[in-house]
């Protein structure tokens, strides 16, 4: 099965990528999309643009990884991964994850999946621009812990962090 | 070999990438934490809390006993917040 999996500095449409997934196909019988989009606050402060730093080389491998994990975990028809890279406005697209299958379980499964480790694993780091008193402040925002806990559940032997 | 680093860890020591020689005894990830460490103060306030810090040798994610030795591109960086 041919995914799809991209990194990019412009915005995406979601609509046209799951259609993309299932067209002329009549043995999909579910198509999850899911779309990540940047907030205007964190922790109640206006936030003015977020910027997405990446590792090119090992985002690519490393999300493509994770693809062909699902693949083998899940029966899906299609799967899609599209994240972006460079300054984001609040209202904008982040990430999209679009995955297509025969039953809806396995599509949902494969979609939290893969957004649980894009979240912990993929080489992306969010820096935020909050407006201050004098201009805006820039800060690295923090790895949640829930984040982990939330990825470690995929692991074979739950409870151990996901380090290989 | 070359080094990369990403996020507040390219901030702090103040370049995005280098090429290094370690010296003999320097094996594992850890190690060369400790070593860096010592080249400076940008590079002691990058390393300060060794266990934030991610790595990967030749862009595969590895932990801080993984062997050095062959690699070709070591990157360091902080706990990732993408998604």
């Amino acid at each position: 099965m041919a995914a799809t999996v991209r990194l990019q500095r412009e915005p995406f449409d979601a609509a046209s990528e799951a259609e993309k997934l299932r067209r002329g196909r009549s043995d999909i019988g579910a198509v999850v999309t899911f779309t990540g989009i940047c907030r205007g606050d964190e922790a109640d402060a206006p936030l003015v643009a977020m910027t997405l730093e990446h590792y090119p080389d090992m985002a690519d491998a490393e999300i493509a990884r994770h693809v062909a994990a699902a693949e083998r975990r899940w029966p899906l028809l299609g799967v899609a991964v599209i994240h972006r890279y460079g300054r984001i406005q609040p209202g904008e697209d982040i990430v999209l994850v679009v995955t297509a299958a025969a039953h809806r379980q396995d599509a949902f499964a494969a979609a939290e999946f893969l957004m649980d480790y894009l979240k912990t694993r993929a080489p992306f780091w969010k820096q935020i621009e909050l407006a201050g008193g004098g201009g805006t402040d820039k800060i690295w925002v923090e790895a949640k812990r829930s984040d982990d806990a939330l990825a470690d559940r995929w692991a074979p032997s739950s409870g151990r962090r996901a380090a290989e | 070999m070359k080094l990369r680093y990403f996020a507040w860890v390219r901030e702090r020591i103040g370049k995005p990438e280098e090429e290094i020689e370690p010296p003999a005894g320097v094996a594992t990830i850890a190690d060369l934490v400790t070593w860096l460490s010592g080249r400076g103060e940008e590079y002691a306030h990058a390393f300060e809390n060794p266990r934030v810090i991610r790595a990967a040798i030749d862009r595969a994610h590895v932990r801080s006993d993984a062997a050095i030795s062959g690699a070709r591109e070591i990157a360091f960086f902080p706990p990732m917040t993408g998604g």
